[in-house]
């Protein structure tokens, strides 16, 4: 690996240095714009004990989903745990902890780890059981609580053009929470559809400058879609 | 007669305004988009990151890089807007949208909101709700005005966990359309046929009666 080039060979080099009891960020939205290969490696290298922040949890038997099966993560950060019987039963059972967290809440989580800002106010929340035991202050009139940030060990991405310097592109509303992801990482690894050479991106409409990257990997993907909705 | 989803649809339509920017949550807001008014162009927020949000695709549309906040497949209309979650949420918090219209269990007097827990029952999350009501100004909450065993929903103070305090100020229930002002509700227009007497029954909360109350027209279909 040289210089600014952040491609790996392989989804374990990929993962490489992931260990039970770490914090793993994840991007996507419901099945949208996950990292559902990186997510595969996780299961395949049978850590356990994993704190996930994720907006959701996948479903049963794709995406995150996937690593409830050998009971890999301890906790979750999620907004949203739906649609997933799994995870139901692993929570009804105590088997995993769940931190609800408001999707707003979650996202500014995540880029205020990223940007080095340790804890923020905001509204949302308060007078709910999601303020309880949290500072509270009043600006301008509206009460807010502190909300603290999140740095992950691992943070896992899904882009859909990269180049090899790790600059990334997402794809329609497969964006979602991969930009602010990308940024919380410790180790911060990509993986995305095609990667291109260093100039066939145009510079400024990189959505993930390579400067938060760390490993980029090209995949292919099932990308299942969840609530399948046409019209006649 | 209590009043169909479509029409509790259409009436929160009324509401909306040329050149709005609105958030729909999920269930009867979002059968709203079926009656924007003729003339009237709004712009429908979704909060996983699309400004613009368009109709269901063709099959040969389907695209499942392009979901709704609902986990649907969608189109992006001419003009839309993509962007991540947190900039959605700046949108959401920083009170840029117009209108949010969302679902609720229970509203009471002071405008605060339960919507999203159960306690006994399986909690799913708040997605977005929490930050949806904590940054709008301007928020219509639908509902139906009492439980299916006749217990109102709109009451003096809410019993279920909140989804955000002080913040609701229009309710339309499949029963009436109410403000909600100095802490108390006051009955704006009713449903056709339901009376007055049936509103002030259903309703648990402290409600200010006007002396005249008009009741809704809908056009027939």
């Amino acid at each position: 690996m040289a210089g600014f080039d952040k491609r790996v060979a392989s989804y374990e080099e990929a993962m490489e240095g992931i260990e039970s009891g770490m914090t793993v960020i994840a991007g996507g939205f419901g099945l949208c714009g996950i990292p559902e290969n990186l997510i595969a490696e996780i299961k395949r290298r049978g850590v356990n004990d994993l704190t996930v922040v994720s907006n959701n949890c996948g479903v049963d038997g794709f995406g995150l989903g996937i690593l409830l099966e050998d009971r890999q993560i301890s906790k979750i950060l999620a907004s949203y745990v739906g649609e997933n019987a799994l995870f139901e039963k692993q929570m009804l059972n105590d088997e995993i902890e769940v931190v609800l967290t408001p999707q707003g809440t979650l996202a500014e989580k995540m880029r205020a780890g990223g940007a080095g800002i340790p804890a923020f106010y905001t509204a949302t929340g308060y007078g709910t059981p999601i303020g309880d035991g949290k500072e509270v202050r009043e600006f301008n009139g509206r009460h807010c609580i502190l909300e603290e940030a999140i740095i992950g060990d691992f943070a896992i991405v899904k882009g859909w053009k990269a180049d090899r310097y790790g600059n990334v592109m997402y794809r329609h509303t497969a964006q979602n929470f991969n930009p602010m992801a990308a940024t919380a990482g410790k180790i911060t690894v990509v993986e995305v559809e095609e990667i291109v050479e260093p100039g066939e991106l145009e510079p400024s409409q990189i959505h993930t400058p390579g400067i938060y990257v760390d490993r980029i990997i090209q995949g292919t993907f099932e990308k299942r879609i969840e609530k399948r909705t046409v019209r006649s | 007669m209590a009043l169909t989803r479509e029409q509790m649809a259409q009436r929160v339509a009324r509401e909306l305004q040329d050149g709005f920017y609105v958030n729909l949550g999920i269930g009867i807001p979002t059968l709203v988009a079926n009656y924007i008014p003729d003339g009237i162009d709004v712009m429908l927020q979704s909060e996983n990151g699309l400004l613009g949000m368009g109709r269901y695709p063709t099959e040969d549309e389907l695209d499942p890089d392009m979901i709704n906040a609902g986990k649907e497949t969608v189109t992006a209309r001419p003009g839309a807007a993509i962007f991540s979650s947190a900039e959605s949420f700046a949108m959401i918090r920083g009170g840029h949208v117009d209108l949010t219209v969302l679902g609720a269990f229970e509203v009471d007097q002071q405008g605060n909101i339960a919507s999203w827990m159960i306690p006994g029952k399986l909690i799913k999350g708040m997605g977005g709700a929490m930050d949806l009501v904590a940054g709008a100004d301007n928020i219509i909450c639908t509902m139906t005005h009492a439980s299916k065993h006749g217990e109102s929903k709109l009451l003096e103070k809410c019993e279920l966990p909140l989804t955000g305090a002080g913040c609701i100020n229009r309710v339309l229930t499949d029963l009436a359309y109410l403000e909600i002002k100095d802490g108390a509700f006051i009955l704006k227009e009713r449903a056709p046929g339901v009376s007055v007497e049936e509103i002030i029954e259903k309703t648990a909360g402290k409600l200010i009666v006007p002396d005249h109350v008009p009741e809704m027209t809908f056009d027939a279909e």
